[in-house]
């Protein structure tokens, strides 16, 4: 056993840059991204809609190509999806004609995967549906298939887990619930975790530390370590002090929101 | 009590609101025909047309041409369904057969399939072949065209999903693309057995001796009206029967929604 084990770098992000051709046009969705992610670290990243947040995770997942850099998981270079890390987007993408039991197998069925299906079981569990298995996706509310979607991601269980907006389309309330089983889940399962958000509270309450992206081109502007001990309280002074502080990152002293709130 | 009786006066309302209009129609052209301002040799009424049913239904001939349509009907629109069904997920899946096959689906797509008859007779004879490939040529296109739109469709985020947790091509089609199809194909097999359908009285032009669209032509001939729109009709009831059944094997397959049933 490697004892630092636990330091090393899950994820190596050297110089990354990503470009789309819109009619012959180039568009610099990402540029010269250096990010390295430990294991078992929680990340989250902000920034603002098309500073190609998603495009970075898509990479990670291996779902986009033809990128400009190096993306090392472990010590091996990037080059296509694998069962070592599982996504979860802002829209639950369950598929709607199978049920939630089938929702969360659809991923294990094949000899690739060393999941039996008493793990699905744990998983509803692990994620609060076990009275649901037997549910069509359109019977149940955002949250739950969003924990449904959770579910399917970790039933593999991947080394990183990526986050696209999850909670983007949720309730103030059932999205500060979300957020705390994600805590649990991570506390829990030891998961590298990277969570995109544009939700600056959730960044701060869920990271270890939160990377600032600019856009236009997509760049990391900063990254900013919390040190604060979890469960967080959104409201205490250090909170809203590194709240204010990324705020600052965002807008000039000019533009500032009177309150923080969006 | 009380809910039952809410069940029962809901039951009496759809069912008035089914057959009503249908039935207010057949009242005014009966009366209509009795006032003399229909002429029967131009519309029979409603209650001649019902008399000749009952005869022709009563000496067996009217069973017999159904049997032999039906049939007809039944063998073209079979073929159709599994080469539209196979060659539109073979065409749906890829890109090369979907070029390499275009041109030729839109081009033939057009020709309406009366205007086949010549070369059927050409190449079947005038038998039952040449018939049932009639009814197939207009049973297939409506087929293969919504396959391929549907298996084109398929959600692009679900396609996401199935590349991420490596899923395997064989279950990627059987799990992903043909559920999501499954509407957009079933819409194909309806109108493609309704064209069939549709497809019966030009395919029983070629040398028929029988059938309810042979039935419709040889009325023509001796000017019985009546008899003609026994015809119509029978060929509009088994087509809607028919079509129930496949409505309804969609009902059941198609669980995993709540169905639209309007503002
Ligand atoms: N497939 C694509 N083709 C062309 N442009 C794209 C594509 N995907 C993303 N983009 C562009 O790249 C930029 C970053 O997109 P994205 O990563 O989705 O941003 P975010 O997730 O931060 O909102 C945007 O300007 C977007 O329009
Ligand atoms: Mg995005």
């Amino acid at each position: 056993m490697n004892n630092n084990n636990s330091v090393r770098p899950k994820l190596l992000i050297e110089n990354l840059s990503k470009s789309y051709w819109v009619n012959n046009d180039e568009l610099k969705a990402l540029q010269d991204i250096n990010l390295t992610i430990l294991n078992g670290e929680f990340v989250a990243i902000v920034g603002s809609s098309g500073c190609g947040k998603s495009t970075l995770l898509k990479i990670i997942a291996g779902l986009e190509n033809g990128y400009k850099g190096t993306v090392l998981l472990g010590n091996e270079k990037i080059s296509g999806p694998g069962l070592d890390r599982g996504m979860v987007f802002q829209e639950h993408r369950l598929l709607p004609w199978l049920t939630v039991e089938k929702n969360i197998t659809f991923g294990i069925k094949d000899k690739k995967s060393k999941v039996t299906a008493t793990t699905v079981s744990e998983h509803l569990d692990l994620v609060g549906l076990s009275g649901f298995a037997n549910a069509y996706p359109f019977q149940l509310s955002g949250g739950m298939a969003q924990r449904v979607s959770i579910a399917r991601a970790l039933v593999n269980q991947p080394e990183l887990l990526l986050f696209d907006e999850p909670f983007g389309s949720l309730d103030a309330l059932t999205k500060i619930q979300m957020q705390k089983e994600v805590l649990r889940i991570w506390e829990a399962e030891k998961t590298t975790m990277i969570l995109v958000t544009h939700d600056i509270d959730e960044a701060i309450f869920l990271g270890d530390r939160v990377v600032v992206m600019s856009s236009r081109p997509g760049t990391i502007r900063k990254i900013i370590p919390i040190d604060l001990l979890r469960p967080r309280d959104r409201s205490s002074y250090e909170f809203t002090q590194i709240r204010k502080a990324i705020y600052h990152e965002f807008f000039t002293e000019a533009e500032e929101p009177f309150s923080y709130a969006i | 009590m009380a809910y039952s009786n809410i069940r029962y006066t809901e039951k009496v309302k759809h069912f008035t609101q089914y057959f009503g209009l249908l039935a207010l129609l057949l009242l005014v052209w009966e009366a209509l025909s009795r006032l003399g301002v229909i002429q029967p040799i131009i519309l029979p009424p409603p209650s001649q047309i019902a008399l000749v049913f009952y005869d022709l239904l009563k000496n067996g001939s009217l069973l017999k041409h159904i049997g032999i349509s039906v049939l007809r009907v039944l063998e073209g629109f079979g073929i159709a369904a599994v080469l539209g069904l196979t060659l539109g997920m073979g065409i749906g899946l890829s890109q090369n057969l979907a070029r390499m096959s275009d041109l030729i689906i839109q081009v033939i797509k057009p020709i309406p399939p009366i205007a086949w008859i010549p070369l059927a007779i050409l190449w079947f004879g005038i038998g039952e072949q040449s018939k049932v490939f009639i009814i197939f040529l207009g049973a297939f296109f409506p087929v293969i065209i919504n396959t391929i739109d549907g298996i084109r469709q398929t959600d692009h985020k679900l396609v996401e999903v199935a590349r991420i947790l490596e899923v395997s091509k064989s279950r990627f089609i059987l799990e992903v693309v043909i559920p999501g199809a499954f509407p957009s194909i079933m819409t194909g097999l309806r109108v493609g057995l309704m064209v069939a359908w549709m497809c019966v009285v030009a395919a029983e032009l070629i040398a028929a001796s029988g059938g309810v669209g042979y039935l419709i032509m040889d009325a023509r001939q001796l000017s019985q009206s009546d008899v003609v729109l026994v015809g119509m009709i029978t060929i509009g009831i088994i087509g809607k029967l028919m079509d129930s059944i496949i409505s309804w094997i969609e009902k059941k397959v198609i669980t995993w929604k709540p169905v639209f049933i309007g503002v």
